[in-house]
């Protein structure tokens, strides 16, 4: 008997449903106590904020490419 | 000045501010998705003052940039920023088609985050000012963690709205609106690594090109060889930018940054970018950072240096910002902690210098400063740029 039957549309519908619970079973494979090197200021994508706004504004201004620029550059009409 | 004929009667009597469209609408929203924030916990209190200096292709920009965030009960944080850009242009199309100009632009946003839960919810109105654009834009973002804090999505909204205006026209006035989606997935890969993937699509609608600017044509009357004529844009642009970074943390302190983007638009344009950057800390609250990033793009459908003749089509535009080119930076990151052990209420503050060189390559857009060559065989325009930011963040 296989676990999910792709011939029974039902079947093939509860399988999918089933597919996130699945995932679930996947632990978080870096625990909390494990996050050292993770929570050091150099592995933040933005430790300069307003620095970072302004490079991006400078880019933005002299490219024709815009958006998807992380924290400080998207959600606006920056182009 | 050089006008030429055709040019000057469109520019006569007007502070022709080539550019100053571009500039303008590039520097909004400079922080409204926000600061960068974990879901479910506010950022700490901070407060940046920042001063810039762009210096390049005649034109000169500077100006201050402050920031407030402070922290208010357990859920909520208030952003406040104030942002000028003061504008000294004598850039290649204004030395070519127009007279120098000063300019001042002045942006104001606010902004509060607040936490429920895993979740971060954040609300910003931006409203930038200058002499013949004014701009709103509202921005709604939320984030949440999962997966024991290993994963955070982001999602945000944005509506923009301009109004575009001619110095010594009183009559002329267009509007644009703009919208923003955005999508991003943060995830921690491993006790060392961290990746990050973003993309945004965004619509415009409205008058989308500088009612200052000209495209060129070829004209064997005049003496030059070729006249201007206004550019003409379309009134619809989308597009879509896709954009992956990561941080890796080395086997000694210090950690290594790359990013990709790539992006397409209804214009046709295509564009990628690519930065390495290199995180050193060094003893006693000194943190160096080096990068690199590398920039290429196609230029759009409607661009060209020099078109055929008058009205050859329906869309035409001599934006070099639209031509194709590329250009690359080298620059650094030098932080010094002056407060590393709390002082009266401050718990900790830096200053900071940071400065990139950039080089500007276009490949079909050219230098008119030429005026020995036959239409079309100009040398092609390159120009390199200085850009320094000085600024000083304290955490209270």
């Amino acid at each position: 008997m296989t676990l999910v039957n792709i011939k029974n549309p039902v079947m093939l519908l509860l399988g999918v449903l089933w597919l996130p619970a699945c995932s679930t079973t996947v632990e978080p494979w870096v625990k909390p106590y494990e996050r050292e090197y993770l929570a050091d200021e150099i592995m933040r994508f933005e430790r300069n904020p307003v620095s970072s706004a302004y490079l991006t504004h400078v880019y933005q201004a002299r490219e024709g490419a815009r958006g998807a620029e992380g924290a400080t550059g998207g959600g606006c009409g920056c182009n | 000045m050089k006008a030429h004929a055709g040019q000057k009667a469109l520019l006569v009597g007007a502070v022709a501010v080539i550019n100053m469209h571009k500039s303008t609408v590039a520097g909004l929203c400079l922080l409204c998705s926000g600061l960068p924030t974990v879901a479910g916990v506010l950022p700490d209190d901070r407060a940046d003052a920042l001063y810039h200096s762009y210096d390049g292709g005649g034109v000169e920009i500077t100006g201050p940039s402050l920031l407030v965030l402070k922290n208010v009960g357990q859920n909520v944080a208030l952003t406040g920023n104030y942002y000028v850009d003061s504008i000294s242009s004598a850039s290649i199309d204004v030395v070519t088609t127009a007279s120098p100009y000063t300019e001042k632009r002045t942006e104001y946003s606010l902004g509060a985050d607040y936490i429920h839960g895993n979740s971060n919810m954040s609300a910003f109105y931006t409203y930038s000012d200058e002499n013949d654009y004014q701009a709103s834009t509202a921005s709604f973002g939320i984030s949440m963690d999962m997966f024991d804090n290993m994963t955070t999505v982001t999602m945000g909204y944005a509506r923009g709205w301009d109004t575009v205006s001619k110095v010594n026209d009183p009559d002329f006035s267009e509007n644009v609106d703009r919208q923003n989606y955005t999508l991003g997935l943060t995830q921690v890969i491993s006790k060392k690594m961290i990746l990050e993937a973003n993309y945004e699509a965004i619509t415009d609608e409205g008058y989308l090109n500088n009612p200052y600017r000209s495209a060129r044509y070829l004209d064997p009357s005049n003496s030059l060889g070729y006249s201007y004529e206004p550019e003409v844009y379309p009134n619809t642009r989308t597009s879509n930018a896709v954009a992956v970074r990561g941080l890796y943390y080395l086997p000694y302190r210090a950690s290594t940054y790359a990013e990709y983007r790539y992006f397409t638009d209804t214009w046709g344009i295509r564009a990628h970018n690519a930065k390495l950057a290199y995180i050193h800390p060094l003893s006693r609250g000194w943190l160096l950072e080096g990068h690199y990033r590398y920039y290429t793009q196609n230029s759009a459908d409607f661009y060209s240096d020099l078109f055929p003749r008058k009205d050859s089509q329906n869309f035409v535009s001599r934006d070099k910002e639209l031509s194709t080119f590329h250009n690359n930076t080298l620059g650094f990151v030098v932080s010094y902690d002056v407060v590393g052990d709390g002082w009266y209420w401050i718990d900790r503050g830096s200053i900071n210098l940071s400065y990139d060189y950039i080089w500007f390559n276009y490949k079909n857009f050219r230098d008119l400063r030429d005026t020995s060559a036959p239409p079309g065989e100009e040398p092609l325009y390159k120009f390199g740029a200085s850009v320094a930011q000085l600024f000083i963040s304290i955490w209270f």
